[in-house]
């Protein structure tokens, strides 16, 4: 078994090798190590990603918008992924956004994980009929685990979820009656002889 | 009274790191305080007539065991190398997670001895190899066989009856990573596990030395003396694989150098000294001139050091020999001193003697000392590039300075050797390669990076600078790591042509705990470690400034 250590210096160094600057190919090391961690097939599609590389010329994306389409090529899912951690704290106020192709969309995966971390917020992910919920870069949850190589992914959806709780005010206070059951009930000889103020503590 | 921090400006420097020395921080010292109260056992030792065969040690407590499995080879002289490129050595080690089974030592049987083509598990945590000195095993043997304990003179020039060439960690070659480990509760700071290891290995090199003697001649045999197995060591061979580790790693660095910089604040800042203190301190700095005085080299360039350290130490006695004990801020005193009146390499080596009376300053520091890397990895990219420009010209107004137009400034390259994937430098005027430069020309791309930002405007964003400038994305990092970590960066040239690698090695080592620096050239050393330190069965009970207690 290769070590996450390892993989994230293969990683890089792969990445290295086919000409990206230093600091992208240290950001490919992170995600991928995060990607097998998370028991994705991180380096089974960067491997594949870079067997192709020289012969498909992907597009290259550098400003996000709400709408990111490419009429013929597959965007990379290096360039977009890393522009998309780089821009997200602005992309939030979209709420949504979308890209057409995108290659190898289990790379492109990782570095939106690593953004639902920066922005502090669980984001959202469909890529054609797979989804994804990215927890902070904590987790991944999704409907997709198998361990193949993914070549494309033709409509990719990104909603920004609000933090908000996953249960409503009134199971809080059910909930919170339960909880006050731990709790003595208080009595003045209780406040006298337990409590450090006394019974007058406005004086 | 408040002694501000020393400016890493002052201290980032390679000539000034290259003067470090061990201290009670070092990971090695750190070590045996946390384990000596571990259960330590022998648990196997089959090895034949010759001293070949297998070995397992082990610390234990409460359920947790760490297994140190030997295997000791055949070698032939001209197999023995200390050279990375070495293919086979007198002993190969691994430390297990537990306590390994007869399969598991099959399977470490087929692997270890191998070394970097070997394959190691997640239940493995370092890995290492050992050759032997010929200079004294030997001569050990013979003296033991015959009854005779050797000779200390010989033994304390050379220190060490084994060398290693390398500790592995930290998930190479398989081993397990180290967010397995990094949450144990006995695990309190970096490189404990590597310092285990090594402190195994050095018991199995006098076991090993005893039962070769024995065999040799049963009758007249006498075994190693408690007390000069004591004074032994175990060698360690370094070249330049350790340099990197520095540069690619600047917030564990930060936190090495910045626990040894808060101490030092810290105890000049103490009013007032009372005599014991005073005491502990003098007492460890004379009985540390044997150190200095059995530090052996060839090297001109350490001869050198050696002499200046051991006439600017004297000097330092003579001074304390007269100084008023009972003056306020004394260690503050005694420091500005030192400042005016002593070559570097003395200074630092002062500064590590002050911390032996402060345990309570220096203890909590041991345990603040690892990082956790990947959480400051993350470029914060909704930042200004005015901002990043305030950064660059703050921390590294030095560095801004240099011109890389200069053929001397930009003399050299670091790379990875195909055969050994081991780093190398090399000048790029002279060899092939500098196309495959890897990224630890800090300097130098902080340098571009300056140009490009003062070029930008001020109200751009990191993100949006980042859509041209990513080919130096590696250095807008670390500038943003420097904003927070302050000595996380050698703030000197590392591709220059007076760059002395060895200063990068000696930096790491220091810290580790290592004595004895012997330059073999500019790019390796050898060094000495645990030289003095307690015996296993001898750690519930021993004198922590066991360091400064030589042979002789």
């Amino acid at each position: 078994m290769r070590s996450l250590s390892e993989i994230d210096t293969i990683s890089k160094r792969a990445l290295r090798a086919k000409g990206f600057s230093w600091g992208i190919s240290e950001e490919i090391g992170k995600s991928v190590k995060q990607l097998e961690l998370f028991g994705l097939p991180g380096l089974k599609n960067l491997n594949q990603y870079l067997k192709i590389y020289d012969q498909n010329k992907f597009q290259q994306i550098k400003l996000i918008s709400k709408n990111n389409i490419s009429e013929n090529k597959f965007h990379c899912p290096i360039s977009s992924g890393i522009s998309f951690l780089d821009q997200v704290k602005s992309l939030e106020k979209l709420k949504s956004l979308e890209f057409n192709k995108i290659a190898y969309p289990i790379l492109f995966l990782s570095f939106v994980s690593r953004a639902s971390e920066v922005l502090g917020k669980k984001i959202l992910i469909k890529m054609d009929e797979k989804e994804f919920m990215l927890n902070f870069n904590q987790s991944i949850f999704g409907n997709y685990s198998k361990s193949e190589i993914w070549e494309n992914s033709n409509t990719v959806l990104i909603n920004f979820i609000e933090n908000s709780n996953s249960f409503s005010e009134e199971e809080w206070k059910e909930m919170t009656k339960f909880a006050n059951e731990t709790f003595v009930e208080e009595t003045d000889e209780l406040k006298e002889k337990s409590a450090g103020a006394g019974l007058t503590d406005n004086d | 009274m408040e002694v501000q921090l020393r400016s890493p400006k002052e201290i980032m420097k390679l000539s000034r790191l290259g003067c470090f020395h061990q201290s009670k921080l070092s990971f090695l010292r750190s070590f045996l305080d946390e384990f000596k109260d571990w259960n330590y056992s022998r648990d196997l030792f089959e090895l034949n007539k010759e001293g070949y065969g297998k070995a397992v040690y082990s610390f234990s407590k409460n359920n947790r065991t760490y297994s140190l499995v030997c295997f000791a080879n055949e070698l032939s002289e001209d197999e023995r190398s200390d050279r990375v490129i070495a293919t086979k050595w007198d002993a190969a080690f691994a430390l297990y997670d537990g306590i390994p089974n007869k399969q598991d030592i099959e399977r470490l049987n087929k692997n270890v001895p191998k070394q970097e083509v070997g394959r190691l598990s997640y239940k493995e945590l370092t890995l290492s190899r050992a050759n032997r000195s010929v200079r004294l095993f030997n001569n050990v043997v013979e003296n033991l066989s015959n009854g005779r304990q050797p000779d200390k003179n010989i033994l304390s020039k050379v220190g060490y009856l084994y060398r290693t060439t390398a500790v592995y960690g930290s998930g190479k070659f398989g081993l397990a990573d180290r967010f397995r480990v990094k949450n144990r509760s006995e695990i309190k700071g970096p490189f404990r596990l590597e310092m285990m290891l090594v402190y195994l290995v050095r018991q199995f090199t006098f076991d090993q030395i005893n039962h070769i003697a024995k065999n040799k001649n049963p009758k007249k045999f006498v075994e190693l003396d408690i007390k000069i197995a004591k004074g032994l060591g175990i060698g360690n061979s370094t070249g330049l694989g350790m340099a990197p580790f520095i540069v690619n790693h600047p917030t564990l660095l930060n936190n090495w150098v910045l626990a040894r910089e808060t101490i030092l604040k810290k105890i000049r800042e103490v009013e007032s000294i009372n005599k014991y203190k005073f005491n502990i301190f003098f007492t460890c700095l004379k009985k540390s001139i044997k150190n200095v005085e059995n530090w052996n080299t060839d090297s001109e360039f350490q001869k050198n050091k050696i002499k200046k350290l051991l006439d600017d130490l004297k000097k330092t006695i003579k001074y304390l020999e007269k100084i008023n004990i009972g003056q306020k801020f004394l260690f503050n005193e005694i420091y500005k001193w030192a400042e005016n009146q002593v070559c570097e390499e003395c200074l630092e080596y002062l500064v590590s003697i002050f911390m032996e009376p402060f345990d309570e300053i220096v203890n909590e520091f041991k345990h603040k000392m690892s990082s956790d890397e990947d959480k400051y990895f993350t470029i914060p990219t909704e930042r200004k590039t005015s901002e990043l420009r305030d950064i660059l010209e703050k921390n590294y107004s030095d560095i801004l300075n240099l011109d890389f137009e200069k053929k001397e400034n930009n003399h050299n390259f670091w790379f990875i050797s195909k055969n050994k994937e081991e780093p190398r430098l090399g000048s790029r005027f002279e060899v092939n390669g500098s196309e495959l430069e890897q990224p630890l020309a800090i300097a130098r791309d902080i340098k571009k990076l300056y140009e490009r930002v003062i070029v930008t405007k001020n109200s751009l964003s990191i993100a949006e600078f980042l859509l041209e400038n990513n080919d130096l994305r590696h250095v807008v990092r670390r500038a943003f790591i420097i904003e927070k970590f302050p000595y996380s960066e050698i703030l000197d040239n590392t591709i220059g042509k007076q760059l002395m690698p060895i200063d990068m090695l000696r930096l790491k080592l220091s810290f580790f705990g290592a004595i004895k620096f012997d330059p073999r050239s500019d790019k390796w050393l050898r060094i000495c470690m645990f030289q003095g330190a307690p015996l296993p069965n001898q750690l519930k009970n021993f004198d922590d400034k066991w360091v400064y207690e030589t042979l002789n």
